[in-house]
């Protein structure tokens, strides 16, 4: 079966991939390799394969490989179906399934992918946003409707905003684009509420990696839920909207609030080591509710994570892995990081000459 | 050399058209160049009749070559229904599928304001004329299910709210970001029977 999964992989002109094609099995990926070899590059064009920015926030222009600046492409078989993601330079990143222009959110129903990168280390600490995204990327995976509506959401509030901008004062105008926010706003909220639900009961009290107590709060007062709620809130928000300019309420105000469940304390004020595995803890347990679900673990990309994990944390996440049996993609700099999945795992070496990645095989 | 020219401007002007692009457009110049009798001079004639005659009819702002549309014209059009649309490719996707025989009204556009496209540039005062004159007991509000086109169908609504005419929008059918011009005709026609009070 090759539900959710990716089966081959081919590169071309992405960052510092020439050419790279690739074919999979169901096995984890283990990518071993110098830095700047293209490791996480790899794992980017992954990521690229759900709706969104991909797992660096890329513009299509930056991906394009320098020097030649061509435009690259990817063209993969995932979920049994022809995936094809390309740009030319100056033009935005066009989406085609099984050779037919689809729009990019078409991708949510093909596969969910998820991924903890090295800049998520600081998720806990930084700002709101990352948390938010972090939380809709885990919502997306159980409910893929979740990226039309934040589309559909952020479309409303960036009109509502420049009516704000241009000191617009027709009340009907707002009354209806308020009405559209509600509407896709109340479903945004639903949405997070129920996916922190299926992750609060899939997390596991005694295993390897600690459980999170989560929340999901405003920056102030808490978001309101309802559509009526929240048509209200908007409302009575427009003479502070119209002063700042811009939205202050809704779901794109939203914070993601963690504890350390065990030790119950916040989750900025955790270890630096206690926050990845709490991140970890998180990635997996959705992954298991997940395959509970819909019988199917979502594509994990792991990138760097092996490397900051003690030896026996290392082992218990290789073996969660192995039981969830979903895809995964894990980077390090060393195949000695990867030893203990011995051949279980499908184990790839890159190294780049001249600015060019390649790709190899390593036989285990 | 001055053929050069026109031919190159020729082919910049045609390469502008939606769906055209450079290479598309030079391979269409020089399909028309090549059946010059057959193609060519029978487009540059229409082009020129449909140019002069063709304008906006002054009572729905659909396409026509007199002041008023051979729909708004037409004894067998049941008066009464209106049926606004954003533009005139969902007009004809309507008629295309043949599920409404009353009267439309064209607004010209949907309210974007990071398109600078406000109340002001759509139609909606004369649908308001309309509705008494002449005598519409319903308007149905058959914009694309975007967040520009429901933002719009809410705001036409609320203006035509003191006329107290019913005024009711597409249902089930049309898929969220889905626009009209793309549906087929089944579709269509499940939405305009299952819509539903706005
Ligand atoms: N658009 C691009 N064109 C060519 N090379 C690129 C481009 N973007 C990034 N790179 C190169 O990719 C390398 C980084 O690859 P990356 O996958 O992050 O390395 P790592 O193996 O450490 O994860 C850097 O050497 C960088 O110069
Ligand atoms: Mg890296
Ligand atoms: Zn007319």
């Amino acid at each position: 079966m090759t539900g959710g999964r990716v089966a081959t992989l081919a590169l071309s002109h992405f960052r510092s991939h020439r050419r790279t094609r690739l074919t999979f099995d169901g096995r984890p990926v283990a990518v071993h390799g110098p830095n700047g070899a293209g490791k996480t590059n790899l794992l980017e064009a992954v990521s690229l394969l759900s709706p969104g920015r991909g797992m660096r926030r890329a513009q299509a222009e930056e991906i394009i490989r320098r020097p030649e600046a061509i435009g690259w492409r990817i063209a993969a078989e995932v979920a049994g179906r022809e995936v094809e993601l390309r740009a030319e330079p100056g033009q935005p990143r066009t989406t085609r399934i099984d050779g037919k222009a689809a729009p990019q959110v078409g991708l949510a129903r093909l596969a969910r992918v998820l991924w903890l990168v090295p800049a998520m280390d600081r998720l806990w600490l930084e700002g709101a946003e990352g948390r938010r995204r972090f939380l809709d990327r885990m919502t997306l995976s159980f409910l893929p409707d979740h990226a039309e509506g934040v589309l559909a959401y952020e479309k409303a509030m960036r009109d509502r905003n420049r009516l704000l901008k241009d000191g617009v004062r027709d009340g009907r105008w707002y009354d209806a684009l308020e009405v559209q926010m509600a509407r896709h706003g109340a479903g945004i909220e639903a949405r997070r509420r129920d996916a922190l639900e299926r992750l609060t009961a899939a997390q596991t009290k005694d295993g390897p990696f600690p459980a999170a107590d989560l929340a999901l709060i405003g920056p102030e007062e808490e978001v309101p839920e309802t559509e009526a709620a929240l048509l209200e809130a908007f409302g009575r928000s427009r003479p502070r909207d119209m002063a700042a300019g811009r939205t202050l309420v809704g779901p794109h105000r939203a914070d993601l609030a963690g504890r350390y469940a065990a030790k119950d304390i916040e989750a900025r004020l955790c270890s630096t080591g206690e926050q990845k595995a709490l991140l970890i803890s998180l990635i997996l347990a959705n992954a298991r509710a997940l395959r509970a679900e819909t019988g199917q673990a979502p594509i994990l990309l792991l990138d760097e994570v092996a490397a900051h994990l003690d030896a026996d944390r290392r082992a218990a996440l290789y073996e969660e892995l192995l039981t969830l049996g979903g895809q995964a993609f894990l980077t390090g700099t060393g195949p000695e990081l990867f030893a203990e999945f011995g051949p279980d795992a499908h184990h790839l070496s890159v190294t780049e000459t001249g600015g060019e990645s390649t790709v190899a095989e390593v036989s285990t | 050399m001055d053929a050069t020219r026109d031919i190159e401007e020729l082919i910049a002007l045609m390469a502008r058209l939606p769906g055209l692009g450079p290479r598309s457009a030079r391979r269409a110049v020089l399909h028309l160049l090549k059946k010059r009798d057959g193609q060519l001079l029978p487009l540059a004639q229409l082009l020129d009749r449909v140019g002069r005659s063709v304008r906006a009819c002054l009572n729905c702002g659909n396409l026509s070559t007199g002041n008023i549309c051979a729909l708004c014209d037409s004894p067998k059009r049941a008066t009464g229904v209106i049926c606004v649309v954003e533009d005139v490719a969902d007009l004809w996707a309507m008629e295309r599928a043949q599920v409404f025989d009353g009267r439309y009204h064209v607004l010209g556009g949907t309210l974007s304001p990071l398109d600078d496209i406000g109340p002001d540039d759509l139609h909606i005062p004369k649908l308001r004329d309309r509705i008494a004159a002449e005598d519409v007991a319903e308007v149905i509000l058959a914009l694309n299910a975007t967040v520009e086109g429901q933002t719009t169908a809410h705001y036409v609504a609320s203006e035509l709210a003191p006329t107290g005419v019913r005024v009711s929008s597409l249902a089930q059918g049309v898929p969220i970001g889905g626009e009209l011009d793309y549906l087929d005709d089944g579709t269509l026609r499940a939405a305009l029977t299952a819509r539903k009070s706005f």
